[in-house]
């Protein structure tokens, strides 16, 4: 039946156009098919790519068209890694990246771990949680700004009703020792829900009949939760914590928006310092350079972390 | 550059499109030449479109001063560019021309203008940029030279204030190449609650703990003092602060403030003026002075969360009754006197206090055609316009800085505002930012050193100083000029 249609259509076809589609193979077809989103990617990654890292061997300048460029070769290269400042950039931005990290596992893995049991309103308090996560984070830097403002926030109010402390006898957004913190505060506050949500998905994605099988060997819940839950649910906690990992380490908004990456440079993650040497002190090559680090840096670790990943999967 | 990269402005709206210095760059394998033909040849059929559309306007009169062009001025938002918004309606009944207005944040301002002028974007005819860009205007051909329009308009820079042309409009400094005209002089200075100042109480307590009358500080030390008394004193039930400075991190802010503090104890940029040579200039025993009294001034005086403070929270910290002194721009001066609630009979101004001698940070601007831009001759109008000596008295009336002398020299001058005086005052002992080309790079550098030391409390003055000089003298080095 199927022959005869495709004889019929062969056979309709008119045989100019049939000549041609008979020259091209299957794979010249999907050339066709797949060439323009080749183009694109090519275009719009690989050029700029390839083109950065060029530009990373000079010491172009973008706002200085006229002067002449030089190839300076591993000079921008040695002097960021010499570059004591660059350091502290980098460590400021671990430190965000670990604990906003360790954060939100813990308590995105704990309320989806409560929402996923059945009670009244789950539905409604899974919506009130998801809450932070729709917002703009240019608007979330905002309020938060309102709610950390010494005299007037908030946020000072609520920690002066639990310790007695006078609210303005600390600054969080202001003390070296505290502005690092109240990052990763606004941080887990607005991401939390993402792992949450992963983290339903992977929790409701373990068959009951695996709990009824342990329940009928009498095993206790804390053992049901290790050698079931945790397990079944680690494959999408590592999921998430790719995810934030990677939209931490090139952490912005958020941060420009709270403290702008004060006070002095406490909370001057990598990506401001980046912006800063690309667009405000315009040292194209140089920032190129950087731009490079931090994405062998990303790239390498998130390619040890997916296969890692990939072995737990298997498992 | 050769002959054959002659470069028209009809090839300027491919530049704005693309972004002059990306066109360049992504040609980069070519000679500057090559460049130029690659960006011709691309433009051929926009060129003779635009070729057709001059001709036809040719047959249609003269090209120029019976057009009317709508110009576009941009500046930062904030009060004068109101009142220039006001004073322009003059210009276009006048001449015909339509004015439009972009006025970005201050936060912003430097930013998204310099993004501006470095892609060679055609948003801005004219612009009245920050005095520090003037050299980067001037070398890198975002500013058109003025010399020979104004000797053709005799317009003469000897009827402005010498400390305006040459801050707002000379490039390189000092030297007759005009780039801008002086529009709006300004100065960081300080305003007071007059009638905090004038209670009783309070004046018996301050002669009381520190010997003398409360008044208007006479030196950087009595402004401490000053800040000092006022900080958490409780006035008509309010907890109250000593001053409001500017700690801002992001753009100018703190730097701004800082040199507030230093230009009084003497500090030079470098050892010789144009020898870049700043090794017991910049980190001199006055300027480590300087910069610990500021950071006292911040540690001791200001309102809690004042980590990240420019010119908004100075008003805001004021006008809501938190302060007793705080410091900004004159600029805003006009406004704090009008203000309903803390103006008028309640505040006062004076000048930035001397102390090893007299010091203000200098603010203003300069108004400048963009080299970019279509429509040079009617913006070329607004600035004969703008330097007539009515319109810049009209300028002052509105609410505008105007540095012109006929202005200035007025007998009525002084005595026109309550800040007249100081503002004349302060102009005459003023001191600016580097104007070099690389200005981004320097003032960046001295926005972390500073706030790195004042703010976040990391290490000492020396070593913020030693560290800036380490710093600027690696931008210097890359310039070439060390």
């Amino acid at each position: 039946m199927n022959d005869s249609v495709a004889t019929r259509a062969a056979q309709a076809t008119p045989p100019g156009v049939a000549r041609r589609v008979k020259g091209l193979s299957d794979r010249a077809i999907a050339w066709i098919f797949v060439g323009p989103t080749i183009f694109l990617l090519l275009a719009i990654n690989i050029f700029p790519l390839i083109w950065t890292i060029r530009l990373s061997f000079t010491n172009f300048r973008a706002n200085r068209p006229n002067r002449e460029v030089e190839w300076v070769g591993l000079r921008n290269y040695e002097r960021i890694l010499g570059d004591s400042d660059i350091w502290l950039s980098m460590q400021a931005t671990a430190h965000f990246l670990i604990w906003t990290i360790v954060l939100q596992v813990l308590i995105g893995f704990t309320l989806a771990w409560l929402i996923n049991k059945k009670f009244r309103g789950n539905d409604l308090w899974t919506t009130i949680i998801v809450l932070p996560m729709m917002l703009s984070p240019a608007v979330v830097g905002n309020f938060w700004t309102f709610l950390y403002q010494p005299q007037i926030g908030l946020f000072n109010y609520v920690i002066t009703w639990f310790t007695g402390a006078d609210p303005s006898s600390f600054e969080m957004l202001g003390s070296v020792n505290l502005a690092p913190w109240s990052i990763i505060i606004v941080d887990t506050w607005m991401w939390t829900p993402f792992v949450m949500l992963i983290c339903l998905a992977g929790l409701r994605s373990i068959p009951d009949y695996i709990y009824e099988a342990a329940e009928i060997d009498r095993a206790s819940k804390l053992r049901q939760f290790f050698t079931i839950t945790l397990p079944m649910v680690l494959p999408f906690l590592m999921l998430a914590v790719l995810f934030r990992g990677i939209e931490n380490f090139k952490m912005f908004d958020l941060v420009v928006q709270l403290t702008g990456g004060g006070p002095g440079s406490i909370t001057e993650l990598a990506s401001i310092n980046l912006k800063r040497e690309a667009f405000e002190k315009w040292r194209t090559g140089y920032s190129s350079a950087f731009a490079i680090i931090l994405f062998v840096t990303v790239f390498g670790l998130a390619s040890i972390y997916v296969k890692a990943l990939n072995k737990v999967k298997e498992r | 550059m050769c002959d054959c990269c002659h470069e028209g402005n009809i090839l300027v709206p491919w530049g704005a499109w693309l972004g002059r210095g990306v066109a360049r760059h992504i040609w980069w394998p070519f000679s500057d030449c090559g460049l130029k033909n690659a960006e011709r040849g691309l433009m051929t059929r926009t060129t003779t479109v635009r070729l057709a559309g001059l001709g036809a306007l040719g047959l249609l009169g003269s090209f120029g001063s019976a057009q009317a062009d709508d110009l576009t001025l941009c500046w930062a938002a904030w009060d004068p560019a109101n009142a220039l918004v006001e004073l322009s309606k003059e210009f276009e009944a006048e001449s015909g021309h339509t004015m439009a207005f972009e006025f970005i944040p201050w936060p912003n301002f430097a930013d998204r203008m310099l993004n501006e002028l470095n892609s060679g974007g055609q948003l801005c005819d004219l612009l009245i940029g920050d005095s520090q860009w003037i050299g980067g205007g001037a070398e890198n051909g975002h500013y058109v030279q003025l010399n020979e329009f104004f000797d053709s308009e005799g317009i003469s820079m000897d009827d402005f204030a010498p400390a305006t042309v040459y801050a707002y409009a000379t490039w390189p400094k000092g030297e007759p190449n005009y780039y801008a005209l002086p529009a709006m002089g300004d100065a960081n200075g300080w305003f007071y609650r007059k009638d905090w100042f004038a209670r009783e109480d309070l004046r018996a307590a301050f002669q009381e703990e520190y010997g003398r009358e409360l008044g208007e500080p006479t030196s950087q030390k009595e402004l401490m003092e000053i800040a000092k008394f006022f900080q958490g004193k409780e006035i008509d039930g309010n907890t109250v602060y000593g001053a409001s400075i500017f700690t801002e991190r992001g753009s100018e802010g703190i730097t701004m403030g800082i040199t507030g503090a230093l230009y009084p104890w003497g500090f030079k940029y470098e050892n010789e003026p144009g020898s870049y040579d700043m090794e017991g200039a910049v980190n001199s025993a006055e300027a480590v002075e300087a910069l610990e009294f500021y950071k006292e001034l911040y540690d001791c005086c200001t309102p809690p969360g004042y980590t990240n403070a420019y010119m908004g929270e100075s008003l805001d910290a004021f006008k809501s009754g938190q302060v007793a002194m705080a410091m900004n721009w004159f600029a805003f001066f006009p406004g704090l006197y009008q203000d309903a609630d803390t103006g008028g009979d309640k505040i006062d101004f004076f000048v930035n206090p001397p102390q090893n001698q007299a010091g203000s940070t200098l603010g203003g601007q300069g108004i400048s055609v963009i080299s970019y831009s279509e429509n040079q001759d009617a913006a070329l109008e607004y600035i004969k316009w703008f330097a007539n000596p009515e319109v810049q008295a009209k300028w002052w009336e509105l609410g505008g800085y105007s540095a012109h002398n006929a202005v200035l020299n007025d007998p009525g001058f002084v005595d026109s505002q309550p800040f007249a005086a100081d503002f004349l005052e302060a102009m005459n002992d003023v001191q600016d930012f580097w104007q070099e080309p690389a200005y981004a790079e320097l003032l960046l550098a001295m926005q972390k050193r500073m706030h790195d030391y004042v703010v976040a409390g990391q290490g000492t003055a020396q070593e913020a100083l030693d560290k800036l000089i380490e710093d600027w003298t690696e931008v210097f080095e890359d310039e070439g000029k060390l």
